[in-house]
């Protein structure tokens, strides 16, 4: 599904800032992979690398989805291939409502995959199943794109708009973060929904706690622009129980 | 006709030439084509002749004639306005035609049947098909009531071609016809109001306008009969050179209720066109007005060659107690916009209301706004204004609000956005604000923001394209004063703010 080789990236605007220093990593199709570490790791960096994110320059290296080369298209286009990013800080679209936001993004992608759009009324239908599979109200479907939502409405929303553009490979970048324990569930939740023999998963988190929830299949522990580290379910908990200096220093 | 037989000035019809090149260029106006169409021009150039023969061929009364002369004179005296951040070149007054009419018009057609049929292709093409309004309507069947009918009023250069659904209407007891027609049918009517809300020498290019106007809409709403549809006007400047001086007049008696609605495109041209044209709007006791504008006329290109110069003055009298008006405009078009629809509160417990969008892209100029002129007591008005700003386009908001001593407990909130797409545009706000009693209150809020990275990010990691999610996000930006144009034109006005900033990213 997802296959990143030797990945170097660096900052834009200073090339002495070298956040990606060698990423490997492949995710299968049905496979959920976590990504953990400590702050400045790169981790969320490789979020907006992959994702195509203005302000990073790829020096070296590769990352394919499904065999295409992500890292020459443009940001929509990696939508349309089926790159999702699940945001660490969604942001705020004020006056554009929600559900205008999700038509608009759905019907883009179909047309660039050639599929007829949906209308309105069709459309309709699908959000509306969706968002209640999600326990999410209708009013938060009209109001304006993440526009004075909580933290944990925001969460949800990106979970909502995961569902409903049926991405085959979802990036969670720290979606735990904010979110109480409740909200936490319920967002873990609409994720296990989605888990599907299809689809592949990379969940970055800096805490082990959501992988309580969203159980992984492979751990892998980042620091300083590499993957140092990979393992199963059982490093998340080492992690957490000896946290990262431990780590680090063992490698 | 005599007076235009001085062979040396009498225009051809457009020649094939020019066709071919307009059909040829390629570009993002879309309505940039023109109509191949013979046409008849007064000679070029402006004086007592000319206007003599603008109102023979009218066919107007003396007093008309007397009417318009004045104005001129009155312009003669008269210098351009220079205050407006704008940078004018100087036009040449002597250069244009002020006069230009479809040959087939020169007897007047009696009815929609009798037009050229490429004029009424013309305005197909825009989207405004005239004799099937009706039909369309009847068409698509339950779903159309009454209500969602418009009828038009399509002005062609100079020249009104016609307007739909005059029976249904004239049942109401509306009147809606050129104001040519006017001029001869209601002449006290057009007596007792013209001139009366924006006088011949208001200003400069409203006395121009006076002296020289050809046709325009009027329309009269009697007492307590709220009007059974939309009306709209739909002007388009097709001859080349040629200047466009229309002029509208709207009376709402006692309790009436109108909406109105004006589209406006123009041909795409290398060289400059002018648009002065005056709206006078008469608001009597309890009386309501809306009217609303999607004003698209050529920009020009992207070096900033060609496009129209629009110079208007918009004006509606509040005149008798709890009047209300409500201009909406959505500003796309013009190489130069200079306007500022404006509110005379002169009744008590009156209300007006401005709600504006103004895009300008390349070298657009914009210096638009609004005069909320309160008189009457308790008289309150709303201005909500969105400016929209790329390429190298300069954009100004402009508005007063003045409370004059008798015009006690009166209200005026005033919230104007400007928005930047790119480092090399300009957005201004000028507020004037006068108040003269101590009991009224204004309230100004502006803000000035860029279009965010982070925002186009997001759409676009979602699959929309750069210049979707520009549109998304503007139309956001602009959407409290989307929500105020009549339904049928909401979903135009959205369109054409995606096609106006076409370019203006990446």
């Amino acid at each position: 599904m997802l296959e990143i080789k030797n990945l170097h990236a660096e900052l834009e605007e200073d090339s002495d800032v070298k956040i990606l220093r060698g990423v490997d990593l492949k995710v299968g199709a049905g496979e959920v992979h976590a990504i953990m570490g400590p702050n400045g790791s790169g981790k969320s960096t490789l979020s907006y690398v992959l994702s195509g994110r203005d302000g990073y320059e790829v020096t070296e290296g590769s990352a394919t989805l499904e065999g295409h080369d992500l890292l020459d298209m443009e940001p929509e286009e990696r939508a349309a291939a089926g790159l999702f990013l699940a945001f660490q800080y969604p942001v705020e679209i004020p006056g554009v409502g929600n559900m205008t936001f999700m038509r608009t993004a759905l019907n883009a992608q179909r047309k660039a995959r050639g599929q007829e759009e949906l209308s309105a009324g069709d459309f309709l239908k699908i959000v509306r199943a969706k968002a209640k599979d999600l326990q999410i109200d209708a009013d938060m479907l009209k109001r304006p794109v993440n526009t004075g939502f909580s933290g944990g409405e925001k969460k949800r929303n990106e979970i909502l708009q995961m569902a409903l553009l049926e991405p085959k490979m979802c990036v969670l970048d720290e979606t735990d973060s904010g979110l109480d324990v409740d909200a936490m569930k319920l967002v873990s939740d609409g994720v296990n929904a989605l888990r599907d023999a299809g689809r592949g998963f990379l969940v970055i988190t800096h805490y082990q706690r959501l992988l309580n929830h969203i159980k992984p299949d492979v751990v892998h522990i980042m620091s300083e622009g590499r993957i140092i580290r990979t393992g199963g379910p059982e490093l998340a908990l080492e992690v957490e129980e000896q946290g990262y200096g431990h780590i680090l220093e063992a490698v | 006709m005599a007076a235009l037989d001085t062979t040396a000035d009498v225009r051809e019809g457009v020649d094939r030439e020019t066709v071919e090149t307009v059909r040829s260029m390629s570009g993002t106006y879309k309505h940039g084509w023109e109509t191949d169409i013979e046409m008849e021009f007064a000679p070029k150039g402006l004086n007592e002749d000319i206007i003599r023969l603008i109102s023979d061929k009218n066919g107007e009364p003396e007093w008309m004639l007397e009417w318009r002369l004045d104005a001129y004179r009155r312009w003669l005296t008269m210098e351009e306005p220079d205050w407006a951040l704008l940078e004018i070149p100087p036009i040449p007054y002597q250069e244009q035609y002020y006069y230009a009419k479809p040959a087939s018009m020169t007897e007047k057609p009696k009815s929609l049947d009798d037009v050229d049929p490429k004029l009424l292709e013309t305005y197909e093409k825009l989207g405004i098909p005239l004799k099937e309004q009706m039909l369309l309507a009847g068409v698509e069947g339950a779903e159309v009531s009454n209500d969602r009918k418009v009828a038009v009023d399509a002005v062609f250069d100079s020249v009104s071609l016609g307007t739909t659904f005059k029976d249904e209407l004239a049942k109401a007891g509306v009147i809606f016809c050129s104001i040519s027609e006017a001029v001869q049918k209601y002449p006290e009517l057009v007596k007792k109001y013209l001139g009366s809300v924006v006088p011949q020498n208001d200003n400069f290019f409203a006395a121009l306008n006076s002296a020289v106007f050809s046709d325009g809409s009027f329309v009269y709403v009697p007492a307590g009969v709220r009007c059974p549809m939309e009306l709209s006007t739909y002007f388009r400047i097709n001859a080349e050179n040629t200047g466009q001086f229309e002029r509208t007049l709207i009376i709402a008696e006692k309790g009436a209720h109108v909406s109105y609605l004006e589209g406006c495109t123009a041909p795409k041209r290398d060289t400059h066109q002018l648009h002065a044209a005056v709206v006078e709007i008469v608001v009597l006791e309890d009386a309501e007005v809306k009217y609303s504008t999607v004003q698209n006329w050529y920009p020009g290109d992207e070096d900033g060659v060609g496009g129209i110069y629009n110079f208007v003055t918009k004006r509606a009298d509040c005149r008798e107690a709890r009047a209300k008006v409500m201009w909406t405009q959505v500003e796309t078009g013009s190489a130069i916009t200079w306007k500022y629809p404006s509110c005379i509160l002169r009744g008590d417990d009156t209300q007006g209301e401005f709600y504006s969008i103004a895009i300008t892209n390349n070298h657009q100029q914009a210096d638009t706004g609004t005069k909320m002129i309160h008189l009457g007591k308790n008289s309150k008005s709303r201005i909500v204004s969105k400016g929209i700003s790329a390429g190298f386009a300069q954009n100004t908001y402009r508005g007063l609000v003045t409370m004059h001593p008798k015009a006690t407990n009166s209200r005026n909130y005033t919230q104007c956005d400007s928005l930047l797409i790119g480092d090399r545009c300009g957005a201004h706000t000028v507020p004037y604000i006068e108040v003269k009693n101590a009991s009224s209150r204004v309230e100004h809020e502006a803000t000035t923001s860029k279009v965010d990275d982070d925002q186009l990010f997001y759409c676009r990691s979602r699959g929309m394209d750069e210049e979707e999610a520009v549109a998304l996000v503007v139309n956001g930006f602009c959407r409290e004063v989307l929500q105020e144009l009549p339904m049928e034109f909401a979903m135009e006005a959205q369109a054409l703010v995606a096609i106006s900033l076409e370019g203006s990213v990446g």
